[in-house]
């Protein structure tokens, strides 16, 4: 009896030792993302060690920074050219060569356009079931994700061996830049192409504000902005307020300002400190976007607009006489 | 690249417009007698392979759906609005409880081979359990190219040319035929179904499958523990004035 509850506490060690997280780094060849830094720190709720997964062309800039940080054990570089584009029909056989290897127990992405598009491909190649954009770990095998756009919260326990996630940024702190020194090492690269796909080009909204969803404020606007250069007054109040400007889908679909903006359930998800939402009705595929904000502020001059709803304070005003009322006061 | 064939996957689900609610005993939502319709996302990628036999880039249009009985009700419409005939694969109730993607992309690669598709169109995800994989997941099993979150697409050299909605705004990538393509709102406007559509659209073809028709299993890969209301927030306040509003963000300390 003694022997064998021994033995099984020795076959629990070897299962924590053997429980390892691989995070894969989101970048641009230049610099590291800053989703990548709050999945590591999901990653460290898992337990175990976190090794993190640089591919890409001319990258070891990169993994250098990836090293210093704090919580990550090893670095692994995929330097090549046929990561140009990050396309997944390429990083895919360098995951499934790297898992290979490796073992992991987890393969961690954050939840944006580039993990959502290389996570499932992966998962697919290995007979794996992935779980999408969580929000909370309660185990090793068990995940807390919000369905039915952000109405409901499901909590769900992965059967498959190895667990396929991809990460909210919002829903987990960034773990800290310094404070790491991971031994840097080579990720299996060799005999991976890619001619079945071809990365063209890129045209990205240049912008001096902070970037949308790690902004500490967030200004957004909607239809009831009327038209794109109405949009301005939002431009100039959240450079004051060195914060972010975001929209709803009426106003992208509307042309107001590009689609990158969107804030909901099927654009961005952003969870600031203060999330300003002017001229928006408050749409429920809105607020799966900005409902988990600290403080709500709403200005709208239809009193019955949902979005008062969630709001902690509401202004029911007509935005054109607020915005610059409050531009004015901040000068 | 005249002939192309295009299998296109819509899902039913709870009607974007309903307040849903949770049940009870925490384990999911209520479904019943809830009204349901096509995902959107998958409308636009049923739009989307219309224009191309429009355009005499395709040659016929399959419609699938997978699910209870009633998915042949989201299949009518895809015919209604232009799919040449559909494929409902048919799971009873304990199935349709842990279907998950993985399940979808399995009958969707095979029910691809078979039809000799070109093209596999579907939604970028499904607004009930907003996953986002079922495309990706098909791709890998194809060992096809993947296009997610399509916002245009062109005809090019050997495939098509995309360009697809990414965080930092938009991305231009070339992929061979035969392709997967999941698509983002921005693709298009779909259109609605006639009257005189939806009646020609009754006598449409559509096939009854069984999973195990395509060899495919359908194993629980994860349980769902439970299902909650998200924590709800605390009522705010209303107020007067724009001054009211700048001393509460001063006193916050965001100003």
């Amino acid at each position: 009896m003694l022997a064998s509850k021994l033995s099984r506490n020795r076959f629990c060690t070897l299962l924590k030792r053997c429980k390892s997280t691989l995070v894969i780094v989101e970048h641009n060849n230049e610099k590291v993302t800053p989703i990548t830094l709050n999945t590591v720190s999901a990653a460290s709720k898992l337990g175990g060690e976190i090794s993190c997964l640089v591919a890409g062309s001319q990258c070891a800039k990169v993994a250098e920074e990836v090293s210093k940080i704090k919580g990550v054990n090893k670095v692994l570089l995929a330097d090549s050219d046929a990561f140009k584009g990050f396309l997944p029909e390429a990083l895919a056989p360098l995951l499934i060569a790297t898992q290979n290897q490796f073992k992991y127990s987890h393969i961690l992405a954050g939840a944006t356009a580039f993990g959502k598009n290389l996570i499932p491909r992966v998962a697919a190649k290995m007979d794996v079931s992935p779980i999408s954009d969580i929000i909370g770990v309660e185990s090793e095998d068990t995940f807390v994700r919000t369905i039915y756009a952000g109405n409901a919260v499901q909590t769900v326990k992965s059967n498959d061996d190895i667990k396929l996630v991809t990460v909210r940024g919002t829903a987990f702190p960034p773990a800290e830049e310094t404070g790491g020194s991971a031994a840097t090492d080579k990720a299996p690269v060799d005999g991976i192409s890619n001619d079945l796909s071809k990365f063209i080009s890129q045209e990205l909204s240049k912008s001096d504000r902070p970037e949308l969803t790690s902004a500490k404020t967030v200004i957004s606007g909607g239809r009831g902005m009327k038209n794109g250069e109405n949009f301005k007054m939002l431009y100039d109040l959240a450079d004051k307020m060195n914060a972010a400007v975001g929209a709803s889908r009426a106003a992208v679909d509307a042309g107001y300002v590009p689609n990158d903006l969107q804030v909901g359930q099927t654009g961005k998800i952003v969870a600031p400190e203060l999330y300003i939402a002017v001229g928006i009705s408050g749409a429920i595929q809105h607020l799966a976007g900005m409902k988990d904000s600290k403080v709500i502020v709403a200005i709208n001059k239809d009193p019955e607009a949902p979005i008062f709803q969630v709001a902690d304070y509401g202004l029911v005003a007509d935005l054109f006489k607020v915005i610059p009322e409050m531009d004015g006061m901040l000068k | 690249m005249a002939s192309l064939r295009v299998l296109v996957g819509c899902k039913r689900v709870i009607d974007y417009a309903v307040k849903i609610r949770v049940k009870p005993d925490k384990s999911g939502v209520v479904t019943e007698g809830v009204k349901h319709s096509m995902n959107p996302f998958d409308e636009i990628a049923v739009e989307e392979a219309i224009r191309m036999k429009e355009k005499k880039l395709a040659s016929e249009v399959i419609a699938f759906s997978c699910g209870p009985t009633a998915s042949q009700e989201t299949l009518r419409t895809a015919m209604a609005m232009g799919a040449d005939r559909s494929i409902h694969v048919e799971v009873d109730a304990n199935q349709a409880e842990i279907i998950q993607p993985i399940h979808i992309a399995k009958l969707l690669s095979k029910i691809a081979q078979e039809e000799k598709a070109d093209i596999v169109m579907v939604g970028k995800q499904a607004i009930d359990d907003d996953c986002n994989q079922t495309a990706q997941m098909t791709a890998a099993l194809l060992d096809w190219p993947q296009a997610t979150f399509a916002s245009k697409l062109e005809p090019a050299e050997g495939g098509l040319k995309v360009t697809r909605e990414i965080d930092g705004g938009l991305e231009t990538i070339q992929v061979k035929t035969p392709t997967v393509i999941s698509s983002d709102l921005r693709l298009n406007e779909p259109r609605y179904a006639t009257l005189p559509n939806i009646m020609k659209a009754k006598k449409k073809p559509l096939a009854k499958k069984k999973p195990e028709d395509y060899g495919v299993e359908i194993k629980a890969h994860q349980e769902i523990k439970k299902v909650e209301d998200p924590p709800t927030r605390e009522a705010g306040q209303k107020l007067e004035t724009v001054e009211e509003l700048v001393t509460k963000l001063k006193d916050g300390g965001f100003i």
